[in-house]
């Protein structure tokens, strides 16, 4: 009898066991779905732009000729600006909030930074196009979508490199404070070293998070064509606003050119955040 | 004379040392303000204009139908409120499921081999896959085949919480004691069954919390509706069937709109889409916070 009932059972168990497992493998799965369909969708227009897609500064659909080099640079343009503006100000927030606030006032700064995520990426957009871009005298240019993407990475930075900054050894911390430091210099001299890496991680990944970032940029970074410029103030354009500003009239070879770029778009964020969670993940231990 | 070496004398009051650590901690504390300034003008503009746009002749905002002629002044998001909660239900459906059962394999089954700990890596990396990313990739799999319907933006909007699930839920399951798995499997429980019934309810209000937040993250997502929902301006809620609409949709194609009154309806919709969001974190924080006081 009793191998009977644990035969049962362990079919139960087996069956919750796979399916857990099922579960997990989804990710992968996902994953390289992604990779897969898209790339597929991607051919013509690499069929017949070549290299040139990613070189050339011409973009018109119309004549079916696809630049997107304009694209790739505002995208990594932006995404320069944002972490410029945003990693300082994270690190202060982290060194704050982990270093200096008495006890009482960390969870309500946390709470602060999650309503910041929270608020959707959307709102940021309009709130941008209809009065940061309007009252500050910005206009809609790389500059605003930098402002814009800046306000929008920084809790994530700032969560990560609170999570690195935490791992500093309190012995290290107190040895730095009991041979007379002062707060910056124990800052400087135990929590930097321990968290340096972690902290170029989390940059890393507020730049992975600027680039693939959608509405907001679209909205705010002024839709023009063919721009290539260090100018700040001018409109640009970055490959996931034309995704999203130009599918509605798109054709089947323009539709491939956007498929192209949300596959670029894939791959720099999947390398971006694969070294940014490695490097991340090591220094945590 | 020892006795005559004093404390202000190792650590004298105006020492650009003590300056300095000063001037770096009025720093941090002037990055923190620059965090709320934005915070705070954002939700401020909401308020400003969206209140009066929402609540003016209440509830009708919130039950309308959207006018189809989008200059036409007047209110109505009612369409839009139903197709961001089905499109969001839909999404939580799929992921909140998947989320729990991979985090339980990852932590229960698969603690320290190799497959975990490739998926918990790919799972970290998988939440900085932009979400265009994901919307393109389901039309390219589901619209292209079976069309515009709220299932789509729910599939597209899955594939952004699966790894917020597994990662929150994978953390909660690691709070959860050794004693309490081994007191089950004393009392001969399987594996399975000491999962379902001890360890998933001893960590549920930090997952709870942790799907919540999943949840109020994506419904305020825009980007992968775009290309799955379609578009509408009247009630639809069928999950499965015609186009639907939602709230960040509707805001992001009224946001550039040159009519005051569409400018009007985005800026209504921002306000509820946010409200709902912050219910949601709030409802959300205040669950985890009770669990770890208790």
């Amino acid at each position: 009898m009793a191998i009977d009932l644990r035969g049962k059972r362990a079919h139960a168990d087996t069956a919750f066991r796979w399916l857990a497992f099922a579960s997990a493998a989804i990710v992968l799965l996902v994953l390289a779905l992604i990779a897969l369909t898209m790339a597929g969708r991607a051919v013509p227009v690499l069929d017949r732009m070549g290299l040139e897609f990613f070189t050339s500064r011409r973009w018109s659909p119309a004549d079916g000729r696809f630049g997107a080099l304009p694209f790739l640079w505002g995208t990594l343009y932006t995404a320069a600006i944002a972490v410029a503006l945003a990693v300082p100000v994270s690190l202060g927030v982290a060194l704050f909030v982990t270093q200096v606030a008495p006890r009482w006032l960390r969870a309500p700064i946390v709470y602060l930074l999650d309503l910041l995520a929270v608020v959707p990426s959307v709102v940021f957009g309009l709130w941008g196009v209809m009065v940061l871009s309007q009252h500050f005298g910005l206009g809609r240019s790389f500059l605003t979508a930098g402002v814009i993407l800046a306000i929008m990475i920084t809790p994530i930075i700032t969560s990560l490199a609170r999570e690195v900054i935490e791992t500093t050894p309190e012995s290290e911390k107190e040895a730095a404070l009991a041979l007379g430091a002062t707060r910056w210099e124990m800052i400087v001299g135990a929590v930097w070293p321990h968290s340096k890496a972690g902290l170029v991680g989390a940059t890393m990944l507020g730049l992975g998070r600027a680039m693939g970032e959608t509405i907001a940029a679209a909205l705010v970074i002024g839709s023009s064509l063919g721009q290539v410029t260090l100018d700040a103030f001018a409109p640009g354009n970055s490959m996931p606003a034309v995704i999203a500003n130009e599918w509605g009239e798109a054709d089947e070879l323009h539709k491939s050119a956007l498929i192209a770029l949300a596959v670029t778009l894939f791959v720099i964020t999947i390398v971006v955040n694969m070294g940014a969670r490695a490097i991340v993940e090591r220094s945590k231990r | 004379m020892i006795g005559t070496v004093t404390a202000t004398d190792l650590r004298p009051r105006r020492s650009w040392r003590r300056v300095k650590s000063s001037i770096m901690t009025c720093l941090m504390g002037a990055a923190l303000v620059a965090i709320v300034i934005p915070l705070a003008a954002v939700l401020w503009a909401l308020f400003d204009k969206g209140a009066g746009v929402a609540f003016r002749s209440f509830p009708d905002f919130f039950t309308a139908e959207i006018p189809v002629v989008s200059r036409r002044a007047g209110p109505g998001m009612g369409p839009a409120i139903v197709g961001t909660l089905l499109v969001t239900t839909g999404a939580a459906l799929l992921a909140v499921p998947l989320g729990i059962l991979g985090a339980v394999y990852l932590h229960e089954y698969g603690r320290g081999s190799r497959f975990a700990g490739l998926v918990r890596f790919m799972a970290m990396v998988m939440t900085g896959v932009p979400s265009i990313v994901m919307g393109l990739f389901v039309y390219v799999i589901w619209t292209m085949r079976f069309g515009y319907s709220a299932f789509g933006g729910s599939l597209g909007l899955a594939c952004l919480m699966l790894p917020i699930v597994i990662g929150s839920t994978e953390q909660m399951l690691r709070l959860v004691p050794n004693p309490l798995r081994e007191a089950s499997y004393a009392l001969g429980a399987s594996k399975a069954r000491t999962i379902l019934t001890i360890v998933l309810p001893a960590a549920s209000p930090g997952i709870v919390s942790g799907c919540l937040l999943a949840i109020a993250r994506a419904a305020g997502e825009t980007a992968p509706l775009l290309f799955t929902v379609g578009a509408a301006s009247a009630y639809n809620p069928h999950l499965f069937e015609e186009a639907n609409t939602a709230l960040s949709a509707q805001i992001f194609g009224n946001a550039t709109a040159s009519f005051v009154a569409a400018q009007d309806r985005a800026w209504g919709a921002a306000l509820t889409l946010v409200m709902l969001t912050f219910v949601a974190t709030l409802a959300a924080r205040l669950l985890f916070s009770r669990k770890r006081s208790a």
